[in-house]
């Protein structure tokens, strides 16, 4: 798909709306479209209604968890040394925040092309990670957002039923976020290795105390 | 009754017989599992009960979709800790006598998902499991196996004296505790009476698994 065609389409169809093509560097070249989160539910809505690309069927959603992340890089800098001018190479750092990712698979059946791959970024990955659901515009994205609300934690507003699906309702923390801290119920097993033989070795020493 | 003494007889057109080997031969013979799989194990379950491989040939072809009617309840596949309430729960609702056969290496153990954050360490730390089947998943002639391995293990019940089944001695629990849901765990996370090895550890030795309590088999 023209990704730079449909680009344009959206940001003529939908005012005010940002969006950015993110290229993938790996064989299969799937790009994508990161869109803001103001408007998602309009370009959804555009994406899906118009007589062109008409992608009538959401195949996938999922999420991705990016941590808070440090791009290191070697910049030549003019510097005073010894009295004379010379080039030093120098080391900068920029951190930038993380933030969770929710991305959509859109295909269309009648005009059988796809995949365009959407992708929505909450602010950060505490405190706002609230996203607009597309329920509403694919009815199919409903149990795959409540996945990702259980799983990642992301609250996609305007969701008809946004519930826990896959654990309990009382559990706590979300457990496909990298930072999760699995409890320790190690127990000693034989055959273990590596970490989970450090693990069980010390569940071990505790059950020999006792 | 004298094993010698009872060829014997049917030698001389005599039958004999005792109330204990009627009861267990017409038990081991009707064991009507619960209908219910958890993962793919149950695939291969499904597979032994049809035609090639035919389970019903050992009095097993009627699945039961009642607890209340069924008398051997299958764990066949993954028991995420989201299940295993109601897994208890459908245990205590059959009726005594009742058996259970762990199918696969994540039903008696977690399996390959040990350690995940949704999945059960076995079952057998909730209910008493008589058969245990490793394989990933096991073959159908493995749970073929362990059918019969289940039926010997009921032919070789005594209905009394000491070593008599659960279900004939009143003092014995048949229903267990079922797990409630907590904060990333259930509680309690096992049956201390079903599952209470404690780990001994040796001086410059490996460590043994000492056990007390109810045996399993």
């Amino acid at each position: 798909m023209d990704l730079e065609k449909i680009k344009s389409e959206i940001e003529a169809a939908v005012p005010g709306c940002s969006v950015r093509i993110v290229l993938n560097g790996s064989p299969c070249g799937q790009h994508s479209l990161l869109l803001s989160r103001e408007r998602a539910f309009d370009v959804a809505k555009f994406l899906r209604d118009d007589p062109e690309l008409h992608l009538d069927y959401c195949s996938n959603v999922t999420g991705v968890d990016w941590l808070d992340s440090e791009v290191s890089e070697k910049v030549k800098v003019k510097q005073v040394v010894d009295g004379a001018e010379q080039e030093v190479e120098e080391i900068r750092k920029t951190r930038s925040p993380g933030y969770l990712e929710a991305i959509y698979h859109l295909y269309s059946m009648e005009k059988k092309h796809g995949p365009l791959v959407l992708r929505l970024r909450t602010e950060n990955r505490t405190a706002r990670v609230s996203l607009p659901s597309l329920t509403p515009v694919w009815r199919s994205a409903e149990f795959q957002e409540r996945e990702i609300f259980d799983l990642y934690g992301i609250i996609f507003e305007g969701h008809p039923d946004l519930r826990r699906i896959l654990m309990w309702d009382g559990f706590e923390d979300h457990p496909m976020r990298k930072d999760y801290v699995e409890p320790n119920d190690y127990e000693y097993e034989p055959t273990a290795h590596d970490v989970v033989l450090e693990k069980s070795m010390h569940a071990r020493a505790i059950a020999g105390q006792g | 009754m004298d094993p010698e003494l009872k060829i014997e007889l049917s030698r001389q057109g005599i039958f004999t017989t005792t109330l204990e080997e009627l009861y267990n031969w017409g038990r081991k013979n009707s064991v009507w599992p619960l209908t219910f799989g958890l993962a793919c194990c149950a695939i291969e379950m499904i597979a032994t009960t049809m035609a090639r491989y035919d389970l019903a040939r050992f009095g097993a072809e009627v699945f039961r979709p009642s607890p209340r009617q069924a008398d051997l309840m299958i764990v066949a596949g993954t028991v995420t800790k989201k299940m295993a309430p109601q897994i208890v729960r459908l245990y205590n609702q059959m009726p005594e006598p009742k058996y259970v056969i762990a199918m696969g290496a994540c039903a008696i153990s977690g399996g390959p998902f040990k350690q995940g954050y949704n999945v059960l360490k076995g079952i057998d730390r909730y209910i008493p499991v008589d058969v245990h089947i490793p394989g990933c998943p096991p073959r159908p002639e493995a749970l073929m196996d362990a059918f019969i391995t289940l039926q010997k293990k009921i032919d070789a019940q005594h209905l009394t004296g000491a070593d008599r089944p659960r279900h004939l001695n009143a003092d014995e629990p048949s229903e267990f505790v079922v797990p409630e849901y907590g904060a990333h765990d259930l509680v309690p996370s096992k049956n201390l009476k079903l599952w209470n090895i404690i780990y001994k550890t040796t001086p410059n030795g490996p460590a043994t698994a000492g056990e007390d309590g109810p045996g399993k088999d």
